[in-house]
């Protein structure tokens, strides 16, 4: 299987450093004006395919985004990165606040498929919806195998082991390609993009689409009721000593007194 | 006297509306026993009418057995097969998929855990429905409740799918009763599709005396302030007096301390025990998600500023390592 061709997805989200704000009419969080990158587990994704070209096995790594204009800085950061070349599609905001993993999982399956992908690598989950769910989906709609929650990932012949992060422990599954695999945080560790790589980034190929071109409609079946803050915890007190603590936890049964 | 006749009319349909909803839970278990979070699920499905249990797997007859006792659930298919060994989504999916076919489930239920969420999304889309990932409740027979941004919102949904495809947080709902029910065991439907896409190799599962991380009462966890694994001896010295469960936060996973499948947090395990005694942890966004339900938080950190403390009940602000071997003296 020499020269796979990969296709990573990266979503822009909220920074995972930045403590979010609901709006107060209650129907989303603050996005204007907070700063936004790269979904962490998409970094992973990013990482390991550039990793396998450098090891020979894939030979291009194609980057999609689906969303709003900004995603092409995620984009341009996952071509710093390694990346070969890149797809937007472009979603207008309307739309783009519609959007669920299903119209993504539509979307990369159409590209994968007018691309001839061999290899999806997606991250676990977004850490903005924590829906865990389009590396599944994308799967699903192309019938192809997946290998989720990717700790290890060791090409064998023409196939792949996966190790993946289960309950309990870890667990080995052997995938035939074509496949979809979603990134744990134990996968890898990202590089940094180099002042050099990001000016070489700014050179390669970003083509934009709309969901239309690839036959997608972008119709919602959930609607936002609301979006609040989750309730606040009491005060807690500060105790002076462990006698005082275990004390305390006598009090509330959780120590035989 | 109108609004009586409106009163008694408006609980009848309710009743009504509770038997001609079906729900199906896929149970997790390990072929020998159910996994508790599937007792979460099984209360979370009542919500919505009437309970069928999903058992697959490889001489899972034991497990059914204690299924069709559960309270709530009235009728247990089986699917006993050497093809469900390892409980990949590729092997499931066709039986789930073969399953809805015959019976017509409205809604689809089961724990939001590695099977669930690797299965459920699958199934999700050969079903073109859009699934409601780790609902935390049931407002209504359309409309559910789950958090997004690692726990610092929460968002109400409502649903137009005709198939709702749900996962559910085991922590936001009380287990059922195992005992009670009076389900019956039938056979699920054969299913000719066979998975020959993807082979299960093996598991590593960390074995340990410990109560079940996801389902203790008390949970102790350690972070970056433990400084090493072998520090990890001292909480579980603790742990093992409490009869609590022993956590980590992504830093000290991260710093080889302790494996993988014992995180705490928005990326691992979310846990809302009665007791959470949290251990050289500062309180990231990321931990804070996995662990800020539980009944009683309790900080052991030497830094007064870490913002554990401020979602903590009781906060002991003193160096870990003289704090835990008192602490195992006194209780």
């Amino acid at each position: 299987m020499s020269g796979l061709r990969i296709l990573v997805g990266v979503k822009r989200v909220i920074d995972y450093a930045v403590k979010v704000r609901v709006k107060p009419d209650k129907m989303g969080v603050v996005t204007d004006g907070v700063k936004h990158s790269m979904n962490p587990f998409d970094e992973i994704a990013v990482e390991e395919a550039v990793r396998m070209k450098e090891k020979k096995v894939a030979s291009e790594i194609l980057a999609v985004s689906c969303g709003p204009q900004q995603c092409q800085e995620t984009l341009r950061t996952a071509l710093a990165m390694g990346a070969d070349k890149a797809i937007h599609v472009l979603v207008d905001p309307k739309d783009y606040t519609n959007m669920q993993p299903i119209h993504v999982s539509k979307l990369l399956a159409k590209i994968a498929t007018d691309e001839k992908v061999d290899l999806i690598i997606l991250g676990k989950q977004a850490i903005d919806d924590d829906c865990n769910q389009t590396g599944q989906m994308v799967s699903a709609l192309l019938d192809w195998s997946q290998g989720t929650f990717a700790s290890k990932i060791e090409k064998k012949d023409g196939t792949l082991d996966v190790t993946r992060e289960i309950d309990g422990g870890l667990e080995t599954i052997n995938i035939t390609l074509p496949a979809v695999i979603t990134t744990d945080l134990r996968l890898n560790e990202p590089r940094y993009a180099t002042l050099p790589n990001i000016m070489k980034a700014k050179k390669k190929s970003l083509t934009t689409k709309k969901p239309g071109d690839l036959g997608v409609e972008i119709k919602s079946t959930q609607q936002i009721l609301s979006v609040e803050d989750p309730p606040t915890r009491e005060a807690g007190q500060k105790v002076e000593s462990v006698e005082e603590l275990v004390g305390k936890l006598k009090e509330g049964g959780f120590v035989k007194s | 006297m109108f609004s009586r006749i409106n009163r008694l009319y408006s609980v009848s349909n309710k009743t009504l509306l509770q038997r001609f909803k079906s729900t199906l839970v896929i149970a997790e278990h390990n072929n020998e026993a159910l996994t508790p979070v599937t007792l979460n699920t099984v209360t979370a499905a009542s919500q919505i009418g009437d309970v069928t249990c999903l058992v697959a797997g490889e001489n899972c007859g034991k497990v059914a057995e204690e299924l069709s006792k559960v309270a709530g659930v009235t009728k247990v298919l089986v699917a006993d097969s050497a093809a469900y060994k390892g409980f990949l989504a590729e092997s499931l999916t066709p039986l789930v998929l073969a399953v809805q076919k015959q019976f017509n489930f409205e809604y689809l239920f089961a724990p939001a855990s590695a099977v669930g969420k690797s299965l459920m999304p699958r199934v999700a889309a050969k079903l073109d429905v859009s699934p409601i990932s780790e609902i935390t409740g049931v407002k209504g027979e359309d409309t559910f409740v789950r958090t997004i941004y690692a726990g610092n919102a929460i968002q109400t949904l409502k649903t137009s799918d005709a198939i709702k495809v749900l996962t559910v947080r085991g922590t936001a709902f009380e287990a059922a009763q195992t005992s009670g029910g009076s389900g019956t065991i039938e056979q699920a439907p054969s299913v000719e599709e066979k998975n020959n896409k993807t082979k299960f190799i093996n598991q590593e599962i960390h074995k340990s005396d410990r109560p079940d991380l996801a389902s203790a009462r008390i949970v102790i966890s350690g972070g970056r302030g433990m400084k090493n694994g072998e520090n990890f001896g001292m909480l579980y010295e603790l742990a093992d007096k409490m009869h609590a469960a022993v956590g980590a936060s992504r830093a000290a996973v991260d710093a080889g301390f302790v494996p993988n499948d014992m995180q705490i947090g928005q990326t691992g395990k979310i846990v809302a025990p009665d007791l959470y005694i949290a251990v050289g942890i500062s309180g990231a966004i990321q931990h804070l998600a996995g662990m800020k339900d539980s009944k009683v938080i309790v900080a052991i950190n030497k830094d007064p500023e870490a913002p554990i403390f401020q979602v903590s009940d009781y906060g002991l602000v003193q160096d870990l390592f003289k704090a835990i071997p008192e602490m195992s003296e006194q209780v």
